[in-house]
């Protein structure tokens, strides 16, 4: 969760205190390769794929995946990015942020969307996300890239790619930065 | 904020805050398929006392769009007709129970009573001669689609603006955002405290035209001009009309506004109201998407979406 989706989000003020450091820089780096490798492996190459990064904490994730993806195999895959909070079961408990506006310009008929988030927790927000594709089309299929896989789900998701499997406590907290990954705290 | 009654109690970050959030609502009247369920399970019922067709239109889209349900109440086939008073009515509606009353009366200060009587937010749709504050709204948010900022803005209002609720919503609302406006108008359609306004006032809308950044163009009010207060309709377009040799004047650049609907031919020639820089149907569009943003605020767990900049956040 970014910083500023964080101080908007109870507690109101929080703050991340980072306990341990689970993924740094270069290990970013290396599980986006990983993960671009695999999409392109599970798909036969990338063709169809379309990126969708989920506001805020998945955009910059989907923008390194695509860089990785032109890498590897010289396309240039379209990445969208999409603001879930209309499409919320919890709504009114994540802020609607101004600048995190929801910006998908191509059709999403028939393409492969991969959605790209940072941290997959309860599974709520994919819902969200589900719920909001189906506004934009009828994707061939829709796939789940998460950079942390911390458990605790609370609804039938799993991901179809993970940068890290981590074990958390329900109440700590994972903050995933351009720099690295730590598991901490929230704490007012 | 839990009704919105007028531009002139909010606050510039107010605004601006709203403004921001319809950017969300503007994308999501853009998708191939324009509905979100943010209000689902929500009742929005609007009271029209007086005729609209955009307004009230404008607001049951926006409601639908936020898969909000809609009511309508028109007083023609009501049970006003049999004497009802309007304090029976509300709580005869919200007895139903709604969340959300969308007002529009010739009276002014009718919302404001309402949220005396009704527990549902109260939004003014329009109130006699007042205010009619999410036209304003939507006026700003066309501004700022086309220039980014009010700040600076020279912004001419022209016609009838004593009997115009719009007129004083958007003075209010330029104004707060950091807008210069003038007002151009004959003396007989001027409200007499027009100098508590923070606005100027020119009679000569030649010389104004060539130094606006916007021109606004008031619809002539014929229902309420019960008193002689023009010679006659023609000598206003003569004399303060927006005509196709006036139109010459305005700056390359300067944007053309109507709250509608258009006299054509009375306050602004058919003509220039189909221009390029006219923004006259973005006003239309963009009410849709400032509207669902009002009632996303209002009834959308409401002030928990705002940063707390606005709302003081509690310890939870």
């Amino acid at each position: 969760m970014a910083e500023r989706e964080r101080r908007l989000t109870r507690p109101f003020g929080g703050v991340f205190v980072a306990r341990t450091q689970v993924m740094d820089a270069d290990d970013l780096r290396r599980a986006t390769w990983r993960m671009a490798h695999e999409i392109i492996e599970a798909n036969g190459g990338v063709d169809e794929v379309v990126l969708i990064g989920l506001q805020t904490g998945g955009v910059p994730l989907a923008e390194r995946l695509q860089e990785a993806l032109l890498e590897i195999e010289g396309v240039d895959v379209p990445v969208g990015k999409l603001d879930v909070a209309f499409h919320r079961d919890d709504i009114g408990l994540r802020p609607v942020l101004p600048e995190a506006v929801t910006d998908v310009p191509f059709h999403l008929d028939g393409a492969v969307v991969v959605l790209v988030d940072d941290v997959l927790f309860t599974g709520r927000t994919i819902r969200a996300a589900l719920d909001a594709i189906t506004s934009f089309g009828r994707p061939r299929a829709i796939q789940l890239a998460v950079m942390v896989d911390r458990g605790h789900r609370e609804l039938p998701i799993r991901p179809d790619y993970v940068g890290k499997n981590l074990p958390t406590r329900k109440d700590e907290a994972v903050d995933v930065h351009d720099d690295g990954v730590d598991l901490g705290e929230v704490v007012k | 904020m839990t009704d919105l009654l007028s531009i002139s109690d909010l606050e510039r970050g107010d605004i601006e805050r709203l403004l921001d959030l319809t950017d969300h609502f503007a994308e999501v009247s853009a998708r191939p398929i324009p509905k979100v369920p943010a209000l689902r399970g929500k009742t929005v019922v609007s009271l029209f006392y007086e005729d609209s067709t955009r307004t009230r239109l404008s607001f049951e889209t926006a409601a639908k769009r936020l898969s909000a349900d809609t009511m309508n109440f028109s007083v023609s086939t009501s049970s006003v007709k049999k004497g009802e008073s309007l304090r029976d009515t509300a709580q005869t509606i919200e007895a139903m129970g709604i969340d959300c009353v969308v007002v529009r009366h010739k009276s002014s200060g009718v919302p404001w009573q309402l949220t005396r009587w009704v527990d549902a937010a109260v939004v003014n749709a329009g109130d006699g001669w007042h205010e009619h504050p999410t036209q304003a709204l939507l006026d700003c948010y066309t501004i700022r689609q086309q220039r980014g900022s009010l700040d600076g803005m020279h912004i001419a209002i022209v016609g009838d603006v004593k009997h115009s609720r719009v007129a004083r919503s958007d003075i209010w609302a330029f104004t707060k955002l950091g807008a210069t406006v003038t007002v151009v108008a004959p003396p007989t359609l001027l409200p007499p405290a027009i100098g508590t306004y923070p606005v100027r006032v020119s009679h000569d809308i030649d010389s104004v035209l060539p130094t606006v950044d916007a021109v606004y163009l008031l619809r002539m009010q014929r229902e309420r001009m019960t008193e002689a207060l023009l010679p006659s309709l023609r000598e206003y377009t003569a004399t303060y009309g927006l005509t196709r040799e006036r139109a010459r004047l305005l700056p390359d650049d300067a944007l053309v506004m109507h709250p509608g609907p258009i006299n054509r031919g009375v306050e602004v020639d058919p003509d220039v109201a189909d221009e390029v820089r006219s923004v006259i149907i973005d006003q239309v569009r963009n009410g849709v998407s400032v509207r669902m943003a009002v009632l996303f605020l209002l009834l959308g767990s409401g002030s928990e979406l705002l940063p707390p900049e606005v709302a003081v956040p509690e310890a939870v």
